[in-house]
């Protein structure tokens, strides 16, 4: 009997849900380009599991025809750190929010991400609580007036990049909702990538903060203001890409290509870069101080993962002790007999 | 019987034969009492003594040496008779310097032994305990038999010539004062020397110097004059079999991994360090070759959630954790709830509120595992009562819950998941199997309903990679049948009414409460959890007083057993003892109406038998 696998399309991930986000909301887009992404990848929907928390993103498991786990506030990743230690088969996806991913759920995002389990996190992040109707997000600038914060946010923002390459990530990327091919491109490397693949997506709230990421994707602005990464090429950007990075020290800058300055003089990015100093040099790299904001892969490397490891050791324990007897267990140790 | 005495050294001095005895050995928290106190247990069960055990330890892992917080005691009681409880009181106390003496002297009987390390009564180790003279050269212990036994100078003597430093010489004296122990009881000092032999195999010069320290204090028992007869305590009768000692998280540990094989599982067990819950996580990870994984997450909620993914994903899942921990976890149980898939949380209760007593019992967790959580959330209690019977409880939790697709929370408490006693090894051949069933995959022109449901209200259970049954569950309310997310008012009552008669159910699957003592009558004791041993030998007292009084001991808690409210009614008055301020009474109350009478104790320490004989002599009046 064969054992090919159905060809599948995008129509074949979607359930029978009707999808509830608001009209406009980045986050169609997201699902879409998942649902494009997914039958390239060959694995059929019952080994897929989606595990979100709580947030618009985290209704995103309901509409995808997969196995699926709407979760509690900030817990996803822990949910899938439980499923995928027990069941290394099953592709498991992460959908959180910058409210869910990174304050609530702060802590499990930092330890799933150090253990590497083999699973993939895609952070939508619109700066602002959505769901519960526009307060200020770990993501929001400074000053940023929203319904709890009237007169300014006064909370310094995270970065999500740099705290997952902190919590020594494998696979740290970041795409556009709005730049679908790029988004798709994105969540295909995240897919392919052994080990835990953490997304950032910039994805647009239109609701309660619209236009925060249109400096990305306005078609004037964002060649200026986004730079693609490419592996083992210049860092190159603007309108007419006469514009690159350079290192000065430890510091980028922004350099004028031609005038005296060649490609080579460019910093060259390396995702296979041991040291993650280089990956977190660019997630810092922020517009609100004039640089361009990097897209694509910043870290791809291999290291052990926490499912294979914890596989392999019962593996070892069985192979050295023999498959465990539970009449050997109870008569371990000082016994005696009672006639 | 058949008991090795094999390495038995020969006391030539008259033995006095006892029934039982209760030994204590106290002293500073780095002495190596728990140490010592766990080779007394060992030992006095291999002579076929029926065994009971209470090891009360600080919250510091190392207090300041010599102060009354870092004092760490194991209490030790063996028997020739039946016995449920590690004793009330002492026949005998061993204190290795002041503190221990000052903290410990109050819970021996008049006219116990005493037996003291003299060489710590300096001024001191006096002054840290708070004496003001030296108790050993007063009058105020004359009501004890005072055995002044120069233990730190006795022992360096012993390991004289092994080129030890003092301090490690020191750290021989336990072994020392077991060697004595042994002596004046009789013991055995084979099994504590193979022990010697294994714990210290890659360390010669230790291993021979706690042999020679055990020894020494052997034979200063033997030839000192100060004491003048030894005692003896023959074997108990217990039921034939083959025993081992068992503490009761350890037990635990093996019913989980038993239920796991019975039940054709791989065991999962999420959780996050606590005391005393730790131990059963140190117990399973050594035995991945049941296909045990552990997870040591980053938090309690964290574990409680890699639980329920691993729950989805078709595995036996479990958590285990304390007061505090549980805490944590309540909105992550109430998803499990929600989203009706088997798993197991284990409370191994200690002294609350807050941190509380970290390192004491208590029985104050019953109201949080049965309301713990945000709304309407029932999920089925049971309740272990003694070390061995950790085994059999964590099996029968874990057939509740796949029977009926929901967690189940299971309550130890400090006192027995430390404690320990004689467990009648089983034939793991002979215990049932738990018998699962998941559905799929889906045949042609069928549509997978995850909340469909069969006689016992319970769902499928359809796990990850089984073709066609795809689904999404969640913690928001759900349609009937459809499990798609549902804001009906109708719906959600009725959902509601589902899974509390779901629970409910459980009580048609379940034997019926047994009660021990007369059908009717002027009273019943109603305990529950770690209470029952001490409940058990003071009934049985005062029914062999004459009293009019019967016993009955919870498992289920949640819900009760469906001939609770018919057995209540049968006796005059209904008296529940319980080591906090009213929890289970209070359940009482409220469901049956009847005006039981409470009994509470929130000391950190078991009740005692006395204790409860009073309160039962004087509720009958």
């Amino acid at each position: 009997m064969s054992t090919q696998l159905p060809v599948l399309t995008a129509k074949d991930f979607e359930s029978n849900q009707d999808v509830r986000w608001c009209p406009g909301c980045g986050d169609y887009s997201i699902l879409a380009q998942m649902k494009k992404m997914l039958p390239s990848m060959g694995v059929p929907r019952e080994k897929i599991v989606f595990i979100s928390g709580i947030g618009c993103s985290s209704r995103f498991p309901y509409y995808m025809n997969t196995y699926g786990i709407h979760s509690i506030h900030g817990r996803a990743p822990a949910l899938a750190t439980g499923l995928k230690s027990v069941r290394p088969d099953l592709m498991v996806w992460v959908i959180t929010g910058d409210g869910d991913g990174l304050s609530i759920g702060g802590n499990h995002l930092m330890h799933a991400i150090r253990r590497n389990l083999d699973i993939n996190i895609i952070l939508f992040n619109n700066r602002i609580y959505g769901l519960t109707k526009g307060q200020y997000s770990p993501t929001s600038p400074l000053g940023k007036v929203t319904k709890s914060t009237p007169m300014g946010a006064i909370d310094n923002p995270l970065h999500p990049l740099s705290i997952a390459i902190g919590c020594e990530a494998s696979f740290v990327a970041r795409s556009i909702d709005t730049h679908i091919k790029h988004l798709e491109t994105t969540l295909q490397r995240a897919a392919e990538h052994r080990g835990t693949s953490f997304v950032e997506v910039y994805q647009n709230c239109n609701i309660f903060n619209d236009g925060a990421w249109e400096y990305t994707k306005d078609k004037k602005t964002k060649a200026e203001n986004t730079i693609e990464l490419e592996h083992g090429k210049p860092l190159i950007f603007g309108t007419n890409r006469d514009k690159g990075i350079r290192l000065n020290g430890l510091e980028p800058e922004i350099v004028e290509l031609g005038k005296g300055v060649s490609e080579d003089d460019l910093l060259f990015h390396d995702e296979k870069a041991s040291e993650p100093s280089l990956a977190y040099l660019l997630s810092r790299m922020r517009h609100e101080d004039g640089f361009p904001e990097p897209i694509g892969v910043f870290r791809a490397i291999d290291k052990p993962r926490y499912d294979d490891e914890l596989n392999k050791q019962v593996a070892a324990a069985k192979s050295k002790k023999g498959e465990g007897d539970l009449n050997a267990l109870f008569n371990s140790g000082e016994t005696w007999t009672v006639a | 019987m058949s008991i090795s005495t094999e390495g038995q050294p020969a006391s030539m001095k008259q033995s006095i034969v006892l029934e039982g005895a209760t030994v204590r050995l106290a002293g500073d928290s780095g002495d190596g009492m728990q140490l010592a106190g766990t080779q007394l247990t060992g030992t006095s069960a291999q002579v076929g003594n029926d065994i009971a055990t209470f090891p009360d330890y600080p919250a510091e892992i190392r207090a300041p040496r010599g102060t009354l917080a870092g004092v760490s005691g194991f209490q030790v009681h063996f028997s020739s008779q039946e016995i449920f409880t590690p004793g009330d009181s002492l026949n005998c106390l061993v204190a290795m310097n002041p503190a221990a003496l000052k903290t410990n002297l109050g819970d021996l009987d008049a006219g116990g032994a005493l037996i003291v390390n003299e060489d710590a009564f300096d001024k001191k180790d006096l002054d840290k305990a708070g004496y003001a003279t030296n108790p050993l050269d007063d009058e105020s212990l004359d009501g004890y038999k005072l055995f002044r036994v120069p233990m730190t100078t006795l022992t360096r003597g012993a390991v004289d010539g092994l080129g030890l430093g003092m301090k490690e010489a020191d750290r021989c004296r336990n072994f020392f004062a077991m060697g004595l122990i042994y002596w004046l009881y009789g013991r055995d000092l084979s099994p504590t020397l193979r022990f010697i032999d294994e714990k210290f195999g890659t360390k010669p010069v230790v291993a021979e110097a706690n042999r020679k320290a055990l020894n020494a204090g052997w034979n200063y028992g033997e030839t000192t004059e100060a004491f003048v007869s030894n005692y003896e305590v023959a074997p108990a009768q217990l039921p034939a079999g083959t025993y081992k000692n068992i503490e009761g998280n350890q037990a635990l540990a093996w019913g989980l991994v038993t239920a796991a094989k019975l039940s054709n599982k791989d065991l999962f067990y999420g959780t996050y360090p606590i005391t005393p819950a730790s131990d059963i996580l140190h117990e399973l990870s050594r035995h991945k070759n049941f296909g045990v994984r552990t997870v040591q997450a980053e938090d309690e909620i964290a574990a409680m959630c890699t639980v329920v993914g691993a729950a989805f994903a078709g595995s036996m899942a479990v958590t285990g954790s304390s007061g505090p921990g549980i805490a944590l976890k309540g909105e992550a149980m109430g998803l499990g709830m929600i989203l009706e898939l088997p798993m197991l949380i284990i409370n191994v209760q200690r002294g609350g509120p807050s941190t509380g007593l970290p390192t004491k019992t208590e029985q104050s967790d019953l109201m949080q595992a049965i309301f713990g959580r945000n709304g309407e959330s029932p999920i089925p209690v049971i309740a272990a009562r003694s070390p061995g019977d950790c085994f059999d409880v964590a099996i029968e939790a874990w057939r509740i819950a796949t029977r009926f697709m929901t967690p189940v929370i299971l309550l130890s408490d400090g006192y027995i998941a430390n404690g320990s006693e004689p467990w009648l090894i089983p034939d793991a051949n002979s215990l049932p199997k738990i018998e699962i069933t998941h559905p799929g995959p889906l045949q042609e022109g069928e549509t997978f309903m995850p909340y469909a449901r069969n006689e016992r209200l319970a769902r499928p259970w359809a796990i990850p990679g089984t073709e066609g049954l795809m689904h999404r569950v969640g913690g928001l309310e759900k349609q009937d049948v459809t499990g798609n997310v549902s804001y009906d008012p109708g719906n959600h009552q009725h959902m509601t009414d589902v899974r509390a008669k779901k629970v409910a159910n459980i009580a048609d699957d379940v034997p019926p409460q047994e009660v021990n003592g007369p059908e009717s009558g002027d009273l019943l004791v109603l305990s529950w959890g770690g209470t029952y041993g001490t409940n058990t030998t003071a009934v049985r007292k005062c029914q062999k007083l004459g009293l009019s009084v019967a016993h009955a001991h919870l498992r289920y808690l949640n819900p009760f057993p469906k001939n609770l409210g018919e057995i209540l009614n049968r006796y005059d008055k209904v008296l529940v003892p319980e080591l906090n301020m009213g929890q289970l009474l209070g359940l009482i109350r409220a469901r049956y109406l009847k005006d039981a009478i409470g009994y509470n104790k929130v000391q950190g320490k078991p009740f005692t038998v006395a204790e409860l004989v009073k309160k039962i002599q004087v509720t009958i009046g």
